[in-house]
């Protein structure tokens, strides 16, 4: 017993559900244990999100030092536009209008990667500029309108099974898919390896252009995922839907024990670590914190968080 | 508290008589132990060098030389025992700053130069004294001069970066820095594995001086698997053995033979014979560039040396047959890193995942891993190679140099590849592992597979059947197996060039 609990003490993700733990304990003790459940079901819905492009941010990063994709946000508007405009509330079209969604958000994954590799543009300077790009065409596609999402979609996204979010239990899944990827396929060795050494990786006869071009591609089709249900969530897209997942996507990366220098992923720690990040803006809320304060507490908490689980190791 | 660096780099005399036992110039352990969690490195060294003596430092991968070195150094601190510098006795508080003012440096297998920066610039990193205006001209006069004095001919310039050096150079410029003075006393330089990645010639530079810097007073540690080296170079020879001293005499009463014997193995004399069985078809051609030069042609079951000074081009031919760039290659290659950190070890990777990530593709079955049979493979490697662990899931980093460049041949021999590339990779290896290596080689080669090497070790050259000297890129000589010596390989890498 006592064994376990040392292991699991040990693991790098334990940190950010402790963290996401102790806040929903104090904000309940503040309310006097009113609402607890719901906070946890409304943590869980938001978290979702948060957790999908998480995932998607944590491979690019794993991939090694520099490797950030900073498009998120403008992907996550793009394909929620791209989505709306082409179902344009017509639920036959919803199949339709997903594919054409998260076709959209591919491209854009290729298009960054071609910035990256062919252009040699560092992936910061090549993510942060192609956002600009996407998000100008976001605009000019789906200028000034505001189209309701088909019910199913909307229903799919709000839908609850005993109290639990539908939607999350579909990331769940992703989640363990990605999980699987990474310990049991070629592709998910090949992006711990590249993120570790890529000249090694290279010399052992692992191809790290392809590994580094899909996983900018996953990245960008995580969004694309994002951006179809937010958008069947809050009932239509907007041109600022993704803003708030800049931060959102990094922070959960490195709050749940994922590696910033690279060849170390944990799925686990971002959902810890979205959770946590739902939770701390619930808590400062109940307190009736103002937004300048809330802020201010929200990057001290971030700060905390990553001290405690001890960061990186120095070497 | 230690009494500040100041006041022992000033006067270093005075202490002389403030211990018995001790003279200023004298490094002495006594009982040093360290221990990595269940596994004990060290278990009681003593060791005493006096000043102006080589003292050779030999035994196996894992014996603990490493660790000493790493204690001597500062960078490891012991669990137990003392250590005495310049008179002053330290039971703890000994580092990394201690041994920078006491005049104690070290060269170490893994190299710790900063690859950003250029040869000046790392020159400055110990020399805190070369500051102010002007500071980079000093640095580099410093550097150059000590690499001119050590190496003369060595054509590196103190403005190189030192990632664009061939890892022989980077090995030079950080020799040269741990002799170079500023101010305070040079006391003990400690050599771990210096020739390893240094040509024929510019090793025997380094043994030269070794023997001037020594008249002057300083002491030096050498360590090498290359006993020919240790035995001609030191004055006394400690062989080390499972974290212990086993044996500690003159050099002069070793023999070759007795030496390893004193570590524990036997010396195996080896001569690849003769011609062999007529090989198989030809798996690789690479024509020469346009600059001239010779092809190079290999065929199934061969074991083809890569040869002349270090740098001249052999690792560049291993990549352009790795990549198949300019080269016919028929089958596929792996590829065996000499330079174990930047182009071999996975940090983070357990020994297994390490040995297993060449032949991932084979381990699949619907798509996935199977883990089972990937145990099973790292498993049945590790045994091949005698890999020292008690565990294949330990971290790669637990093992010792040596032990992770066994690692590294079996993720290469462990796959399905028919041609292996060898880029120097017998770097800080030890003799017994060696000789194990050269027979499991012999073996691969009996059964088909081909053999692409590049060494700095002439010695090596009698296991190939045939091997390519280069000068300066390309191919300049090429030398059969009955024509595999020393003299015959040293005169293809230095003829001058017909005018």
């Amino acid at each position: 017993m006592k064994a376990m609990l040392n292991k699991l003490a040990r693991q790098p993700w334990i940190f950010s559900f402790a963290a996401a733990l102790a806040v929903w304990l104090i904000t309940i003790a503040h309310t006097g244990g009113q609402g607890a459940g719901a906070i946890l079901t409304a943590a869980l819905s938001f978290a979702t999100f948060t957790i999908i492009v998480g995932l998607g941010q944590m491979m690019v990063i794993t991939t090694g030092p520099g490797n950030v994709d900073l498009s998120i946000p403008a992907t996550i508007t793009l394909s929620g536009v791209v989505a709306m405009k082409v179902m344009d509330e017509d639920t036959g079209r919803l199949v339709i209008g997903v594919v054409a969604a998260l076709g959209a958000a591919s491209l854009v994954g290729v298009f960054n990667y071609a910035l990256i590799r062919l252009l040699r543009i560092p992936p910061i300077i090549a993510t942060l500029s192609s956002s600009f790009l996407i998000l100008s065409t976001a605009i000019s596609y789906g200028r000034g309108i505001r189209i309701k999402p088909p019910e199913p979609l909307a229903e799919f996204a709000t839908a609850r099974l005993v109290g639990i979010p539908v939607m999350s239990l579909a990331v769940l899944a992703i989640s363990l898919m990605i999980g699987l990827v990474l310990a049991r396929t070629l592709y998910g060795r090949s992006v711990l390896a590249v993120g570790q050494n890529s000249n090694a990786a290279w010399l052992a006869g692992l191809d790290v252009g392809r590994t580094r071009f899909v996983t900018y591609v996953l990245s960008a089709l995580m969004a694309g995922v994002c951006g179809v249900l937010l958008s069947g969530f809050s009932r239509g897209a907007a041109l600022n839907m993704g803003e708030e997942f800049l931060l959102a996507s990094i922070a959960t990366v490195v709050i749940g024990g994922t590696s910033v220098a690279g060849g170390r992923a944990n799925v686990p720690g971002i959902w810890g670590a979205a959770l946590f990040m739902y939770l701390l803006v619930t808590m400062l809320n109940t307190f009736g914190a103002s937004a300048g304060v809330r802020l201010v507490l929200t990057g001290l908490m971030i700060i905390a968080v990553i001290v405690a689980a001890g960061g990186e190791e120095q070497r | 508290m230690w009494p500040t660096s100041s006041i022992l780099l000033t006067t270093p005399r005075r202490w002389s008589r403030a211990s018995e036992n001790l003279t200023p110039d004298t490094i002495r352990l006594d009982g040093v132990e360290k221990s990595f969690g269940a596994v004990q490195a060290l278990a009681g060294v003593d060791l005493v060098v006096a000043a102006g003596e080589c003292l050779g430092l030999v035994g196996h991968n894992g014996a603990g030389k490493s660790t000493l070195m790493h204690v001597l150094s500062g960078n490891l601190s012991p669990s137990a025992g003392t250590i005495a510098v310049g008179g002053q006795t330290y039971e703890r508080g000994w580092n990394a700053a201690v041994t920078q003012s006491q005049g104690v440096r070290c060269v170490f297998q893994e190299l710790s130069l900063c690859p950003n920066l250029t040869v000046a610039e790392n020159a400055r990193i110990v020399h805190a004294a070369l500051k102010g205006v002007g500071w980079k001209d000093r640095a580099a006069r410093l550097i150059r001069d000590k690499l001119d004095e050590i190496f003369p001919g060595h054509g590196i310039d103190a403005a190189d970066e030192i990632a664009n050096l061939a890892i022989g150079k980077r090995q030079m410029a950080e020799i040269a820095r741990a002799f170079t003075v500023t101010e305070g006393a040079l006391r003990l330089v400690i050599l771990d594995e210096p020739t390893s990645s240094l040509d024929a010639v510019t090793a025997r530079q380094l043994l030269a001086y070794i023997r001037k810097e020594t008249a002057r007073g300083t002491s030096i540690i050498l360590i090498s698997h290359l006993l020919g080296e240790i035995l001609s170079a030191s004055d006394r020879i400690v062989v080390m053995k499972d974290g212990r001293k086993v044996a500690d005499r003159l050099a002069a009463e070793f023999t070759r033979n007795s030496l390893v014997a004193a570590m524990g193995s036997e010396a195996r004399e080896h001569r690849r014979g003769a011609v062999r069985k007529a090989a198989g078809d030809v798996l690789v051609s690479v024509q020469p560039e346009p600059d001239g030069g010779a092809p190079l042609e290999a065929r199934r079951g061969e074991v083809i040396g890569l040869t002349g000074l270090a740098g001249h081009g052999q690792t560049r031919m291993l990549l352009r047959i790795f990549e198949g760039r300019g080269a016919e290659v028929k089958a596929a290659s792996a590829f065996i890193a000499g330079d174990r950190q930047s182009d071999g070890v996975f940090n983070l990777w357990s020994i297994g995942r390490n040995i297993t990530v060449r032949s991932l593709r084979a381990l699949r079955g619907g798509g996935l891993i199977d883990l089972a049979a990937e145990a099973r493979l790292s498993e049945v490697w590790k045994e091949k190679m005698a890999i020292r662990t008690t565990d294949t899931a330990n971290n790669i980093l637990t093992l010792s140099g040596g032990n992770q460049q066994k690692a590294l041949f079996a993720r290469a021999l462990a796959s399905d590849a028919a041609i292996i590339l060898m880029d120097d990779p017998m770097r800080g290896v030890d003799i017994g592992t060696k000789q194990e290596v050269y027979a499991m080689i012999r073996a691969e080669a009996e059964k088909g597979r081909t053999f692409i090497w590049y060494t700095t070790e002439i010695e090596e050259l009698t296991h190939c059947d045939r091997a390519y000297v280069f000068r300066n890129g390309p191919i300049v000589a090429t030398l059969s197996a009955l024509e595999l010596t020393e003299e015959k390989v040293l005169e293809a890498s230095f003829a001058e060039h017909a005018a």
